[in-house]
């Protein structure tokens, strides 16, 4: 448990140490230690004394050096499996010039970092990132600045050294001596410069993740694994459906069930508080049981799902406008039209959502798995009608997200039955169906494409028809965003909002197309959606990518070649050229057993360039499939942590072949009937494919964000490669039914 | 209530709980043995996974009472004394983990079936490995981590 520490209000350990008061933060018990781990946990590092944030412009705000040696880094951002702890750490101690060795981090947490609003978009490393960067170098400048001054000498001839300065004749001092526990409070100016990437030495290097070596342990590490002395549990029942409203419970009964202390209905809000875990499981089951509710039907079936988009949309949105497409298209030497779908699909998150809160003397405290503490507190304040200051938010890992899913939602609950159970922790975890039928959804869409080539096989005009749901009701600020906010007795009411932007992420062709249009048609769909890693850009890349595969047939040219032919993007270039290589393509098995399907996008159109080759062999069963292999080349500029950016793509492609493969959100008139992972499976260990990531690493770009790059361009791929073993073309997610 | 005895990482303990509560509950909050995991509750993901006479079981539905008399070892039981098991030190070596939550399935899996089975091929480890959901898509790092320590027993 080396760098992991808490924040922690009711059992702080005071230490003094040169004039620094600092608090022990470890929350986790100790019982089951061995004695060495016990002694191990003593001489431990206690951690940097709790401090508010004192603005962005400050270094303290960033990057703090303590009287015990160590750099601690703060980040508004989430780690969600992603890396970014690690590769922010590696950022500052690049360019801090100290040991990565020396660097801790405290991810967001209201009481202490700065205010970086959701870790989404794969833009962490480009934004706190960069923060960090200019702290670190700022604090640096400063340093060096301050020993000059005390020795008289000019900065140009002190070096630096793993956190000591160097002088002439020998001299030298650390980082934290000259600042004697002093904080760094100095503004940043933007003066200090930053280190050229050919002096790199931490940056672009394969750094381990320090919580993996916890985690093998299965030490606690999650919001899950937090406990507190007084700690009770709660459950949730949510209704059996959308809109449904309670009509009656008898609470007494469940009051019977031996361990339950509260049982909580608001409106159509109903949780029950138990001492143990078990008891508020079995008290949540018998409520679910004997409880009677008003059932709201889903109107639109998924039969009927996309004739109903088309219908029922709102007016196109024009996006990129154009006088007039149709004829540019008309005017090519080829024409080219078609129409993609994919469904909803779930965040699945593989632990269920959880939350810790405390409602203390009018101040709220929440330990969540949040993607953005800010927002969350936001949210709360609007909730409850608190003031900001009234409410902390401390963000811990869950289970991975990959977007809006339960998180958000089980920290409102929580906090919500706090408020009933003043001065007590209370720690809520979703049920597995409640996880499944209640979390927001990637939004299903259906996009229509039309192109025209010439006699070269150049594009010539393009447009783009997209019909979506929101990909974003993130809770910012808005307490209706919650779903339990929606069934209290005073409910909230719900804005949807936030359509647009994600609905069109990579719509627009990165090709060079002279002429084009892209309309976007806003759709109220049957189901709730939000942010899914990558958001529209999956289902958009996925119909973009396998038209440019009909396309390149079409023109009958190379899949590589074609793509080529109408990109004049040097770095897409490149990673195209790049995976011909590195797959072999020249030489693949041209056999009928074997079917190849490249995809490649830059996501979002500014950030990872990413391009992949799926191979697809015939199953031993008859007509059927298997993904073989996933290889893929991709670019996020100047690479922190190429092992990270390696896992991280890794995963993406296999959650994206999961998606395309296997997954599609089941529902009836009665609510959602994927509730668990028979009725909605993913992709397990014997399916998954063989991956193989390459990075192109450009030191001297700038990092862009990677974590979302893939899953489109490998939805692409695969219906690519299907579609050519098959012989014909497939236009509908999932595949299931191809697949063994 | 009643007072059932079991064998946990090599101690023999009594506990006073209600013998239908699952395993999982009771390791969680008696012991602070928080390795295993709920994910599902319904036997589907493995998350919760132990170590029982040496095979690997669900702990989120079957009742505690059934482990009585048996040799359950946890995640946080494989590191004898400051040496972690070969196949914690594979999954570091690998950085076979991207949020985490699916290791102490994945781990005590790979446990079990190296101890029955110390030299497995690729197929054999995916089979092991094919209960436990893992939903950011590590799996392909966990075999390679499993294939790393086969021969160990
Ligand atoms: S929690 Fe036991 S199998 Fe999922
Ligand atoms: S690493 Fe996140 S569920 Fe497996």
């Amino acid at each position: 448990m080396k760098n992991f520490k808490l924040p922690l209000t009711n059992r702080r350990s005071f230490l003094k140490t040169s004039g620094h008061l600092l608090i022990g933060f470890n929350l986790f018990p100790l019982s089951f230690c061995s004695t060495k781990e016990t002694e191990e946990l003593k001489n431990l590092y206690h951690g940097i004394p709790e401090r508010p944030h004192k603005g962005r412009e400050i270094i303290d705000s960033w990057i703090r050096l303590d009287a015990e040696g160590y750099v601690t880094i703060l980040t508004g951002k989430q780690e969600l499996g992603q890396g970014i702890r690690t590769a922010l750490m590696q950022i500052a101690a690049e360019e801090l010039d100290v040991p990565f060795e020396k660097c801790r981090i405290i991810n967001g947490d209201t009481g202490q970092t700065a205010n970086e609003g959701y870790t989404a978009g794969s833009n962490s490393v480009e934004g706190s990132g960069s923060a960090i960067r200019q702290a670190a170098a700022e604090a640096r400048l400063f340093l060096l600045k301050e020993v000059g001054k005390e020795w008289n000498i000019s900065i140009e001839n002190l070096k630096v050294k793993d956190g000591i300065i160097l002088g002439p004749e020998g001299k030298k001092k650390t980082f934290w001596e000259i600042l004697n526990g002093k904080y760094l409070e100095e503004n940043i100016t933007g003066e200090a410069e930053f280190k050229s990437p050919d002096r790199h030495q931490i940056i672009g290097k394969p750094y381990q993740r320090a919580e993996i070596l916890d985690m093998v342990q299965g030490k606690p590490h999650f919001v899950h694994d937090l406990r507190f002395p007084d700690m009770l549990h709660a459950r949730v029942v949510h209704p059996p459906s959308y809109g449904s409203k309670l009509k009656s419970l008898d609470t007494s009964s469940i009051m019977e069930i031996s361990g339950v202390e509260h049982v909580i209905v608001d409106g159509s809000f109903v949780a029950v508080v138990a001492k143990r875990e078990y008891q508020a499981i079995k008290a949540w089951e018998k409520i679910r049981a004997i409880s009677e509710w008003e059932k709201s039907l889903i109107k639109i079936s998924p039969k009927v799902l996309f004739e109903d988009m088309k219908r029922n949309s709102a007016a196109p949105q024009q996006v990129e406008k154009h006088l007039d497409i149709n004829s540019a298209i008309d005017k090519s030497a080829k024409t080219l039209k078609s129409t993609y779908t994919k469904p909803y699909h779930m965040h699945g998150s593989t632990g269920p959502g959880c939350s810790i809160s405390l409602w203390k003397d009018d101040q709220l405290t929440v330990w969540s798995p949040t993607q953005g503490v800010y927002p969350l507190q936001n949210t709360l304040s609007d909730l409850f009608g608190l003031k900001k200051e009234q409410i902390r938010c401390i963000g811990m890992p869950g289970s991975g997200c990959y977007g809006h899913n339960s998180a958000d939602d089980v920290s409102a609950e929580s906090a919500l039955i706090a408020k009933q159970v003043p001065g007590k922790h209370i720690r809520l975890q979703w049920m597995r169906d409640s996880e499944h039928q209640w979390e927001p959804y990637g939004s299903a869409m259906q996009i229509a494409l039309e192109a025209g080539i010439d006699q070269e096989g150049k594009i010539t005009a393009w447009k783009t028809q997209i019909w979506s749901d929101t990909h974003s009701t993130r809770p910012n600020g808005k307490a209706g965003h919650y779903i339990s906010a929606r069934h209290l007795e005073n409910a909230f009411e719900f804005q949807k909002g936030g359509f647009s932007g994600g609905s069109y992420r990579n719509a627009a062709p990165l090709y060079t197309i002279p002429d084009r249009e892209l309309l976007l048609h806003n759709y109220e769909g049957p189901l709730r959606t939000s942010a899914l890693r990558g958001l529209g850009a999956y289902g958009n890349i996925f119909a973009l990518e396998s038209f440019m595969d009909e396309l390149a047939k079409a023109a009958e040219i190379d899949p590589f070649e074609f793509r080529i032919k109408n990109l004049n993007n040097p770095r897409a270039i490149e990673v195209i050229q790049s995976l011909k290589l590195k797959s072999n393509w020249e030489n693949r098995d041209q056999s009928r057993d074997v079917g190849y399907g490249l995809a490649f996008a830059q996501y979002k159109n500014s950030a990872s360039y990413y391009a992949v080759l799926a191979e697809i062999h015939k199953s031993e069963q008859e007509g059927k499939f298997r993904l073989h292999k996933l290889t893929g080349v991709i670019d996020s500029g100047q690479c922190i942590n190429p092992d990270g950016l390696k896992n991280q793509t890794e995963g993406g492609m296999i959650q994206s072949a999961s998606w395309t493969i296997l997954e599609a959100v089941q529902y009836d008139e009665n609510g959602i009937t994927s509730k668990d992972w028979s009725s909605y499976p993913i992709l397990r260990t014997n399916n998954v494919p063989e991956v193989e990531v390459h990075i192109i690493n450009r030191p001297e770009e700038k990092p862009l964000g990677a974590g979302e790059a893939a899953q489109g361009p490998v939805a692409a791929a695969i219906v690519n490669a299907l579609s050519s073993i098959l012989g014909r073309r497939i236009y509908d997610l999932p595949l299931r039914e191809y697949f063994s | 209530m009643k007072t059932i005895s079991l064998q946990i990482n090599g101690k023999k303990h009594q506990v006073e709980v209600e013998p239908e509560e699952p395993l999982l509950y009771i390791l969680r909050e008696e012991f602070q043995l928080s390795g295993a995991k709920f994910g599902c509750g319904l036997q589907q993901c493995a998350a919760c996974l132990v170590l029982v006479d040496n095979s690997a079981q669900y702990t989120c539905v079957s009742p505690c009472e059934n482990f009585e008399g048996k040799t359950i070892e946890t995640i946080e039981g494989l590191r004898k004394g400051d040496k972690l098991h070969p196949i914690q030190k594979a999954f570091i070596e690998v950085q076979a983990a991207q949020c985490g939550y699916c290791l102490n399935g994945m781990i005590i899996s790979a446990v079990a079936l190296l101890r029955e089975n110390p030299n497995p091929t690729e197929e054999e480890i995916k089979a092991s490995l094919h209960k436990v959901i893992c939903r950011c898509g590590t799996h392909s790092r966990f075999v390679k981590a499993v294939k790393n320590v086969s021969g160990y027993r």
